[in-house]
């Protein structure tokens, strides 16, 4: 059991309302298995808004889809588990049957997917798309209820009730991006994933699209994954960020933590390479290419582009370790005991869960 | 000093789609533009969706005849140019588009639209003559033709397929280089490299640039002079520090206020202008920004705002101007762009290629302005 539970431990903790564990998900092809994701492992709180972030094919969409259990072949979870719990309970969505898969989802967990504007069925009103969510979970709803539960989720996006009415061309985008997130909570999920949803949009219609998706998520107390690759709009929207590469965690810590003290050497790129409002003319990119999923390379993935690169990073994949409190960073920078000495480390934790209730050391993250 | 000549020139141009009077759309509401031949310029069209940019691009490139205006190109009325006038512009006049999946076809290798132009317009002779002509271009444009010639597509990345269309543009050693919305469909880790290649081109080439956008950060990063765009009018426009730094206009105001800044300790405030979410309105009696407008006056819904000149490289369509300047503000009549700045790390630089650059491109460009 240890080999396939590895140091990623007190990434999860009991109290995390999803639990991601080793995930793994590829994709067969012609040439071969493509890996698209790799062993990711994280936990995430009730009420926390957790951001994925990575270049396009670093696995960010890919888990948050398998989370929804809506990877297709020749796609398929070919590894890990994805724990939801329910006060009590706890189930594997990567485990369950296809029918019960489908009535935890947007009941349980809701995803508002990429370009969502387009999600919309052209030919229905906003309204039956309301109804048409609520009649497959719950049986006999009477229409009135419907349309009652309806205009309560549009005033909470800020959308008048009389949208109900309209077809999905008569509405902006911004507004039919407001719309997909009034499904997304019609009933009440604990879990919303949110796959850029805001790509499409434009700045000012973007910050009224993000801060009505706050608003809800804090009023239905649900937690949100946002993925994304925009490090600006993540930085304004959630507590803790992932940073994904070639479909790994490399660095996972509070938002904060991770911008003032980026740890991973492709985090630093990335944050060194946005355009700020601070100084002009002055360009930063990762150079390089990520590598092919097919056939991965032993060691580090991300070796061949990082500016400090040792001998070691060749030959040993770095796990995903917690640096500083919270703070989880894939690399052999900050490896500073000797191989051995932390497989044992690891041991003992086996041996001693759960190390601290939190996995985190209680931080806080959120003022 | 010798005449100015306008490489390419708006005039009064106004793009309608369908029937004003019938729901129609107001793409573009009286612009007046020019693009200068002498001095190569880096200029920045911000806005909204639905705000005009990409209708402004389209029009200069001569793929849009507008309702109303004329494009001139070189003095010519575009519309009606003759065959050779129009093959000069095509070639002076180049664009870059936003999806660098959708301008390649999947089935030829990517040397075919480098090859098409050579064609086309006979810039080489002979297969090592069009080689040495794609390596040249695809140097410039920081890929590494061994890497990138001979291969499809699908073989290259996001960014490695926007570069080559850049290096197409560059090959016909064009004086204008409109590019809509050239880098939102590319990794955030690869947009600065490739905006750095453009601002290099704009630099070391004396290419002229019309970077369309919706991200006011990269303007402001690459772009000398700006264009704020709102629902088909100029709402600010000018030297892109004051603009960005310091908006005057309520629009701007807004659109500044919303950039997602990469630093969680600086969040979307409260205290910002907080303009209404009414995005479906189509007011044009006055400022078409009335309805969404914190600060609106009754004069706002009845007349349509000129654009004062508040200092003299930024203009603002907003009549909170006059009201803070209360000296008599000139206002901008016609072409606006007498309002931006010329750029002083310009001209040095194109007074520097006069005297012969060793550069074969920068020669090739100055004696064709001759």
């Amino acid at each position: 059991m240890i080999s396939t539970q590895p140091v990623t431990r007190g990434l999860i903790a009991p109290t995390d309302v999803l639990a991601v564990d080793d995930l793994q998900v590829s994709y067969r092809s012609d040439r071969g298995e493509v890996r698209a994701v790799g062993g990711v492992t994280f936990g995430l709180k009730p009420g926390e808004r957790l951001g994925l972030v990575g270049e396009s094919g670093c696995g960010k969409t890919t888990t948050a889809l398998a989370i929804m259990r809506l990877i297709r072949p020749p796609g398929r979870i070919v590894g890990g588990r994805i724990l939801l719990r329910d006060g009590g309970g706890e189930i594997d969505l990567a485990s369950l049957s296809d029918e019960r898969m489908r009535r935890t989802r947007l009941s349980e967990v809701a995803l508002i997917p990429q370009g969502s504007m387009n999600s919309l069925n052209p030919v229905k009103r906003i309204g039956d798309h309301f109804a048409d969510s609520i009649q497959a979970h719950e049986r006999r709803v009477p229409d009135s209820e419907i349309r009652d539960r309806t205009a309560d989720v549009l005033k909470m996006v800020g959308l008048r009730e009389s949208t109900a009415k309209l077809y999905p061309h008569e509405l902006s985008g911004g507004m039919k991006q407001r719309v997909c997130i009034a499904l997304s909570i019609t009933l009440s999920p604990k879990v919303i994933i949110a796959d850029e949803p805001t790509s499409a949009l434009d700045v000012v219609v973007q910050r009224h699209v993000m801060e009505t998706l706050g608003a809800v998520q804090q009023r239905l107390n649900a937690a949100v994954i946002l993925v994304g690759h925009d490090m600006g709009l993540l930085a304004q929207f959630v507590d803790r960020l992932g940073v994904m590469y070639a479909g790994k965690l490399v660095e996972l810590a509070p938002i904060k933590d991770l911008f003032e003290n980026p740890l991973h050497p492709y985090t630093r790129l990335l944050i060194s390479s946005l355009p700020t409002l601070d100084q002009r003319g002055t360009f930063h990119g990762v150079p390089g290419l990520p590598p092919s999923l097919l056939n991965l390379p032993v060691g580090c993935l991300f070796a061949p582009r990082c500016p400090s690169v040792m001998e070691r990073c060749s030959v040993e994949t770095p796990p995903l370790q917690e640096v500083a409190p919270g703070h989880w960073a894939a690399c052999h920078l900050y490896r500073t005991t000797a191989v051995p000495v932390v497989t044992a480390v690891v041991a003992a934790n086996e041996t001693e869960m759960p190390r601290d209730a939190g996995g985190h050391n209680g931080l806080p993250y959120r003022e | 000093m010798p005449p100015m000549t306008n490489l390419l020139e708006m005039r009064n141009v106004t793009q309608v789609f369908g029937d004003v009077n019938k729901g129609g759309t107001v793409a573009v509401d009286n612009l007046s533009y020019t693009i200068s031949a002498d001095q190569p310029s880096f200029t920045a069209v911000v806005g909204e969706s639905g705000s005009g940019k990409t209708t402004i691009a389209r029009i200069l490139l001569g793929f849009q005849e507008p309702s109303e205006g004329q494009v001139l190109y070189r003095g010519h009325d575009l519309a009606k140019a003759p065959r050779d006038i129009s093959n000069q512009f095509r070639r002076e006049v180049q664009a870059v588009f936003q999806d660098p999946f959708e301008v390649y076809n999947p089935f030829y290798k990517v040397d075919h639209i480098l090859d098409v132009p050579i064609k086309k317009f006979k810039l080489a002779s002979g297969r090592a003559a069009t080689r040495a002509l794609m390596e040249e271009a695809l140097t410039r444009v920081g890929l590494r033709p061994e890497e990138t010639l001979g291969r499809y597509p699908h073989q290259l990345s996001g960014g490695q397929r926007q570069r080559i269309t850049v290096a197409r543009a560059i090959l016909l050693k064009p004086r204008l280089i409109v590019a809509d919305e050239p880098v939102s469909m590319v990794d955030a880790s690869l947009r600065a490299t490739i905006l750095q290649t453009l601002r290099a081109l704009n630099e070391d080439l004396g290419i002229s640039f019309v970077y369309i956008t919706h991200d006011l950060t990269t303007a402001y990063q690459v772009s000398d002079n700006i264009l704020v765009l709102y629902r088909g009018r100029v709402a600010e426009m000018g030297d892109v520090t004051s603009v960005i730094k310091n908006p005057q206009h309520p629009y701007t105001q807004l659109l500044v206020a919303s950039i997602p800044l990469p630093d969680p300790n600086r969040r979307w405030g409260e205290n910002v202008v907080a303009a209404s979410q009414d995005e479906m309105s189509d007011f044009r009696a006055g400022c078409t920004f009335a309805p969404r407008c914190p600060y609106v006056m009754d004069i706002c819904r009845s007349t349509v705002p000129p654009l004062y000149q508040i200092d003299p490289h930024r203009a603002s369509a907003c009549f909170l101007a006059p009201q803070a300047n209360p000296d008599d503000l000139p206002t901008v009549e016609g072409d606006v762009t007498g309002v931006f700045q010329p750029s002083e790390r310009l001209l040095a630089l194109t007074g520097a290629s006069d005297g012969g650059s060793g550069d074969p491109l920068i020669t090739d460009i100055a004696s064709q302005t001759r």
